[in-house]
């Protein structure tokens, strides 16, 4: 198990590695590259930007300039916004609660609905039920989430007037259920996608599960059904799901930057694009770095969970 | 092939593999619906009396079915239907272009990475794993943040993002065709290794391929309405489906026509090459089962 672990570790650390070095060439294919911000203000001459260029150490060979860039990185110098000069992490640490909230909210919501689905479309196969499960989360995986949350804006705020069109609050109005008031729209459109896929996971992996020997087994000696299912299948089904949480999460991420886009909540997506509006490249490249080593930490953490409640995966 | 050949005795594989895709309605109907989209886009222009970028200022916000304009006017005045039809133009090519380059891409790194293994397998797989950290639409987004919008830049920029899941299908395909008695024989022969990967084991893993390539044209298809309705693919004056959302939250309110007719669209046809990928999988490979 220590072995298992370790391995997947360094597995990640390399990953980290080669995920820092995409980040840091996209950073050198930014126009003027990390020098664009005093080359845009048109105030300095070109010895001012030899000088500023000397200064921040971009004449040194690349592959030293990436090692001095990782080292920072590592430490938590993400650099300073172009906007206010604010330190990229802070900036990124001030917008997470709202998105770790709307994406937590989400996948409550896809797990519960989805899995219920899943399993239900799996222990029913063909039914009705299933068929229209099936074909309804090809659709939801198949409608652009900006398109759904129009749609969700045209019929429940703009027709029916129940939820609020956008923001995380009524100004000044600080409390719980006006919070939980804003969530709904954003959470929900947000669940869509990801309810689908949680169905599709759960149906082929309950089918998978209810046809094994062990289900014949239970059942010939005459277990109740309902024990039979959750007992045996549900527990085992209900496993490989781990490491969907953790395929998941890149497409949640991305679904959430939408998600706050439509509904103008306060969170890192929303973030991301008004940095790239203003061409704020460190908090543009400190977002990237930062979803991509959440992604990297999410699939870590489930494989080693999976390892720790599954002993077959552990060879290897 | 041989394996599908074995299982329907009676019938050439093509024959079989025609069957089996027969009975996937949804796939058929995805087919169907993605040919109309497509003679629709490529020739309903030449049919409608307006021009997609010719601006009436009168004729503002004209609703769906009012007169001459069968789905309405936007806010310039410009007729619905006309920029519908140019951009399914924009939105398909973009579709069906990025996925030609995310497969070519794909499938040169999952050969090479698949075939020779090792220590270049490796380092081409890692580099996949490690592009697929970063979420699709962020890593987009920060590109063509970078770049000047436009068809040319959206369309690379797509299949830049897209090409990773074609190269771990093929990969996965050669690696394991790589030792079966053809690629041995031909190895024997004295083929090259260039002629062994992209003649006899490409070929062979051509069930997975094409099954990625048409999920991967629906992936496209979302990921430019992404873009342009950010602001960042395909400019206006021209037309896509994604940027005719662009404006659309704005009027809701009073013109939700806007909102509809290119939504549903992009749905249409996002849907239909799911269901289309669907109905191949299981007609080309009745034992693939990837969810």
């Amino acid at each position: 198990m220590a072995r298992y672990v370790v391995n997947r570790l360094a597995q990640a650390i390399m990953l980290l590695v080669i995920v820092s070095g995409i980040g840091f060439a996209i950073l050198h294919l930014a126009p003027g590259g990390p020098l664009s911000q005093f080359a845009v203000s048109g105030q300095m001459t070109q010895e001012d930007l030899d000088r500023v260029t000397r200064q921040l150490g971009l004449d040194r060979p690349l592959p030293i300039q990436y090692l001095d860039w990782f080292g920072r990185m590592v430490r938590g110098d993400w650099g300073k916004s172009y906007r206010d000069g604010e330190s990229v992490l802070s900036v990124i640490s001030s917008h997470l609660g709202a998105t770790l909230e709307l994406m937590a909210t989400a996948t409550i919501i896809a797990v519960l609905l989805g899995c219920w689905i899943g399993i239900l479309g799996a222990l029913r196969r063909y039914s009705l039920f299933d068929t229209l499960a099936t074909v309804g989360a090809m659709i939801a995986l198949s409608i652009p989430t900006f398109w759904f949350g129009l749609v969700t804006i045209y019929v429940f705020s703009v027709k029916l007037g129940w939820l609020p069109a956008g923001n995380r609050h009524t100004i000044g109005d600080g409390s719980f259920l006006d919070l939980l008031h804003h969530l709904i729209a954003p959470a929900m459109v947000l669940a869509l996608v990801e309810t689908a896929m949680w169905g599709r996971f759960m149906r082929s992996s309950m089918l998978e599960v209810i046809n094994q020997d062990y289900i014949r087994t239970a059942r010939a000696k005459g277990m109740p059904e309902w024990r039979i299912l959750t007992v045996h299948a549900l527990r085992n089904a209900l496993l490989p799901m781990i490491t969907v949480a953790g395929l998941q999460f890149p497409t949640l991420l991305g679904g959430a930057l939408v998600a706050e886009t439509v509904f103008t909540w306060p969170g890192m997506g929303r973030l991301f694009l008004d940095s790239i509006g203003y061409r704020d490249y460190p908090v543009v490249m400190g977002i990237l770095m930062f979803s991509a080593t959440m992604v990297l930490i999410g699939s870590l953490l489930a494989d080693i969970l999976y390892a720790v409640v599954d002993p077959r995966i552990r060879v290897g | 092939m041989a394996t599908a050949a074995l299982s329907t005795a009676q019938l050439a594989p093509g024959q079989a593999a025609w069957r089996r895709f027969r009975r996937h309605r949804l796939a058929l109907a995805g087919a169907l619906i993605i040919l109309v989209l497509v003679l629709g886009s490529a020739f309903g222009p030449y049919l409608l009396p307006f021009d997609d970028t010719y601006i009436d200022i009168m004729k503002r916000f004209a609703p769906p079915l009012s007169g001459a304009h069968i789905l309405g006017t936007d806010e310039l005045g410009r007729d619905v239907l006309a920029r519908l039809m140019m951009g399914g133009r924009v939105s398909l090519s973009i579709g069906i272009v990025a996925m030609v380059i995310a497969m070519a891409v794909g499938i040169a790194v999952g050969a090479f990475a698949g075939f020779y293994g090792g220590v270049v397998g490796a380092v081409l797989m890692r580099l996949v794993d490690a592009v697929l950290c970063f979420p699709t639409i962020f890593l987009l987004l920060a590109l063509a943040a970078l770049t000047e919008p436009g068809l040319v830049t959206t369309t690379v920029l797509i299949a830049a993002t897209a090409w990773m899941a074609v190269a771990r299908v093929v990969e996965a395909q050669v690696r394991s065709l790589r030792e079966r008695e053809f690629a041995v024989a031909a190895l024997a022969f004295g083929s090259s290794n260039l002629r062994i990967m992209f003649r006899e084991l490409v070929p062979n893993a051509i069930a997975p391929i094409v099954v990625a390539a048409t999920l991967n044209v629906a992936k496209a298809i979302l990921l430019e309405s992404y873009v342009s309705y950010l602001g960042y693919g395909i400019q206006p004056p021209a037309a896509s489906w994604g940027n005719m959302l662009n404006n659309a939250q704005i009027y809701l309110t009073s013109a939700p026509w806007l909102a509809i007719a290119p939504g549903v669209a992009i749905t249409l046809a996002v849907t239909s090459f799911n269901f289309l990928g669907d109905g191949l999988r299981d007609a080309l490979d009745p034992r693939m089962n990837i969810p």
